[in-house]
């Protein structure tokens, strides 16, 4: 057995070099790349533009921080559509996903299979695409364009990107653990409550940020769903691009991301403790 | 008499086309440790299930006490179940755990308290309330899943192979450990193992299972002394099988003449008026001795066959000879080592006489051989 393996000497210095000297300069690399464009966005919040682009840096000023939510009384609306968009086909598409998943891993029934295909459809097809059909579906039964029509789209959209997640998460569930549940006194709906949904609410959890991220900056099939009387934020900051976009965009932009930053903070927290609730030490 | 405490009636659970258990009947008085042994496959596990509640019969009708719990689900059911992976929650804490039934059935706390540290006690936790079910060892989940399922008072506590992930030691710790829980709250146990050893020395009553059918239904020693079919016979430890036709009845005993012409004699109420038998005696009945000293221990009141040595193997305790008879069969003999050393050991190629007796000889009818014979002969006639 011992001969078969090969002489550990050989892999390891080079392992030992990637990691110490070439590992950190690729994570710095990552860094880089992935929060540039954030701290441009921060950055330019700060700009005391003169005329309306907000291209070279010209100076530091506080102006954008205090008039974001009253300069633009049309930004602020379209703030809250997207809100309430993101909110509303979040909520209704984590709880439809969910249901959804738990029907695929758990039941046979007519028509799972085709399902199991179809949930991938709506990832898969190119945005543009799902977008003009949807608009051709909404006109050809009169449907009025405004938010339900931009809702409506959102929550079908989502629900794939719930499902996939959740059903990982599943698929990892011991069914035993709903039986011992049953076994010790708990009806079907105690049993999903006091195990079922605890023991998924990792993934259900994860499923509802990626659509809630997914819903809030959407642009092209909300562009087509939208209709001429509704804007949701990244249809403001669209249509104000032909003219410049404002430093207040910036703003805003910034204190969507800290919110995020906070709730990622927060739910690794949660988790951290979740998981420190389990160290590794045996005893006997 | 104590009532029965749980009764199958002519259970059938059928899978598709196939049959997993088969009109299976079973009465279980209140208080035993009682087995349901088998091989792989035989439908153990799925008969747990069904008493359970996890899983609905095809036909047939199950009762705990007079209670007809055929059509309950599992919640409604007085049992409780030890799930052979144990099926703790993981995302609950030892205390949670044990006192998640408590809690179904809206328990004070206080008394949930008292309750789940007499039980930790009963089951040697004491201190580990606070800790995850992957936060302990192997053989404490097992004590947690025991005390889990005995907080409840179940009328009848359902194991499924409890200590099957248990390495050999801590299991043979967790048998005694069973036992006495049993015997020190006197609830009816079920217990579902493949390990006929295992099986044996816990129970009361085993259930030997074949192909979702009872096969033999009794306590250790008579399933291991007077096995009705070869298949028990050879699951429950090695033996010799002859086969030979009665001849007369001598009283208590019947004679039996074997192929080769040599008569044995066989306790008579074992032959269930069959005229063509197949005996067996276990390796240990058996007694070995040099061919020409046999007048001293041979005498009218044993069974003896001639033999030649061709193998002997010294396992410790025992001395394992293999034994051919002039007729070609091969017999197995356990010699106890009484003395230290090679010195009483016979060697290859001596010829020996075997003696036992009778009341050793058990039958198996015609029947149950032509039944069972042919995926059986390697592992009962070694
Ligand atoms: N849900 C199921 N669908 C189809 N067949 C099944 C199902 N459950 C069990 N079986 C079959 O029924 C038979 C009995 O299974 P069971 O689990 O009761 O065996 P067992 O005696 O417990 O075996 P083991 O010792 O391996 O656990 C097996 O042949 C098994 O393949
Ligand atoms: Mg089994």
């Amino acid at each position: 057995m011992a001969r078969t393996t090969p002489a550990p000497e050989r892999g390891r210095p080079f392992g030992e070099r990637f990691r110490r000297s070439l590992l950190p300069v690729f994570t710095a690399l990552v860094v880089a790349y992935l929060s540039l464009p954030i701290l441009v966005m921060i950055l330019f919040g700060f700009n005391d533009i003169q005329g309306r682009f907000n291209f070279a840096w010209q100076g530091f000023t506080l102006e954008h921080w205090g008039n974001v939510f009253s300069r633009f009384p049309a930004l602020n609306q379209a703030l809250i559509n997207s809100l309430t968009v993101a909110v509303v086909a979040t909520t209704v598409a984590t709880i439809l996903g969910t249901l959804i998943g738990l029907a695929l891993t758990r039941y046979e029934f007519r028509g799972r299979g085709p399902l199991n295909l179809l949930i991938f459809l709506p990832i898969a097809t190119p945005e543009i695409v799902l977008g003009a059909s949807l608009l051709a579906l909404f006109v050809s039964v009169a449907a009025p364009l405004g938010m339900a029509t931009i809702i409506i789209a959102h929550i079908m959209f989502n629900i794939s990107f719930v499902v996939v997640t959740v059903r990982a998460r599943i698929a990892g569930f011991d069914r035993h653990l709903e039986e011992a549940a049953m076994d010790l006194g708990a009806d079907e709906w105690t049993t999903f409550r006091k195990v079922t949904l605890p023991l998924i609410f990792p993934g259900i959890m994860a499923a509802a940020l990626l659509a809630f991220a997914l819903s809030i900056d959407d642009f092209v099939i909300t562009q087509f769903t939208a209709g001429a009387q509704t804007l949701t934020f990244p249809l403001w900051v669209y249509g104000a691009s032909r003219i410049g976009v404002p430093p207040q965009v910036n703003v805003m932009g910034t204190i969507i991301f800290l919110v995020a930053l906070v709730g990622i903070v927060l739910w690794l927290y949660l988790q951290r403790r979740d998981v420190t609730a389990r160290p590794t030490s045996l005893n006997e | 008499m104590p009532e029965a405490d749980v009764r199958l009636d002519r259970v059938t659970k059928r899978f598709g086309s196939f049959t997993a258990v088969d009109e299976l009947s079973l009465e279980v008085p209140e208080g035993e440790f009682f087995s349901l042994l088998g091989p792989s496959g035989c439908g153990k596990t799925t008969t747990l299930r069904m008493i359970g509640g996890f899983e609905e019969v095809t036909s047939g009708t199950i009762s705990l006490g007079d209670e007809d719990v055929t059509d309950l689900p599992p919640f409604k059911r007085a049992t409780n179940t030890v799930f052979q992976n144990y099926a703790l929650f993981p995302h609950l804490t030892v205390f949670e755990n044990i006192a998640f039934g408590l809690r179904r059935r809206k328990t004070p706390i206080g008394e949930i308290r008292r309750q789940v540290a007499s039980m930790l006690k009963l089951v040697e936790l004491p201190g580990y309330e606070e800790r995850r079910p992957n936060q302990v060892s192997g053989g404490q989940q097992q004590r947690v899943a025991l005390a889990r399922a005995l907080i409840n008072n179940p009328r009848v506590l359902l194991l499924d192979e409890p200590l099957g992930a248990l390495d050999l030691k801590l299991r043979k710790q967790m048998q005694v450990e069973l036992k006495r829980i049993q015997s020190e709250i006197g609830i009816t146990f079920i217990f579902v193992t493949h390990d006929q050893e295992e099986a044996m020395t816990m129970s009361d009553r085993i259930a030997v299972m074949r192909a979702g059918r009872i096969e033999q239904l009794g306590a250790p020693e008579e399933l291991y002394e007077r096995p009705r079919s070869e298949f028990v016979a050879g699951f429950l430890g090695v033996s010799n099988l002859l086969d030979g036709d009665v001849a007369e009845r001598d009283g208590e005993l019947v004679q039996i003449r074997l192929a080769n012409g040599v008569i044995i004699r066989a306790p008579a109420a074992a032959t269930n008026g069959a005229t063509k038998v197949r005996v067996g005696i276990r390796p240990e009945k058996l007694r070995v001795v040099h061919q020409g000293a046999e007048a001293a221990s041979d005498t009218a009141e044993t069974n003896g066959l001639d033999g030649t040595v061709f193998d002997a193997s010294y396992v410790g305790v025992s001395t394992q000879y293999l034994v051919k008879t002039a007729d070609g069969h091969t017999l197995t003999v356990y010699a106890q080592n009484l003395t230290s050393g090679a010195s009483e050991a016979l060697s290859e190629g001596q010829r020996v006489r075997l003696t036992w007796n009778p009341q050793h000889t058990f039958v198996i009818d015609d029947e149950g051989r032509v039944e069972s014979a042919a995926p059986l002969e390697e592992e009962s006639t070694t």
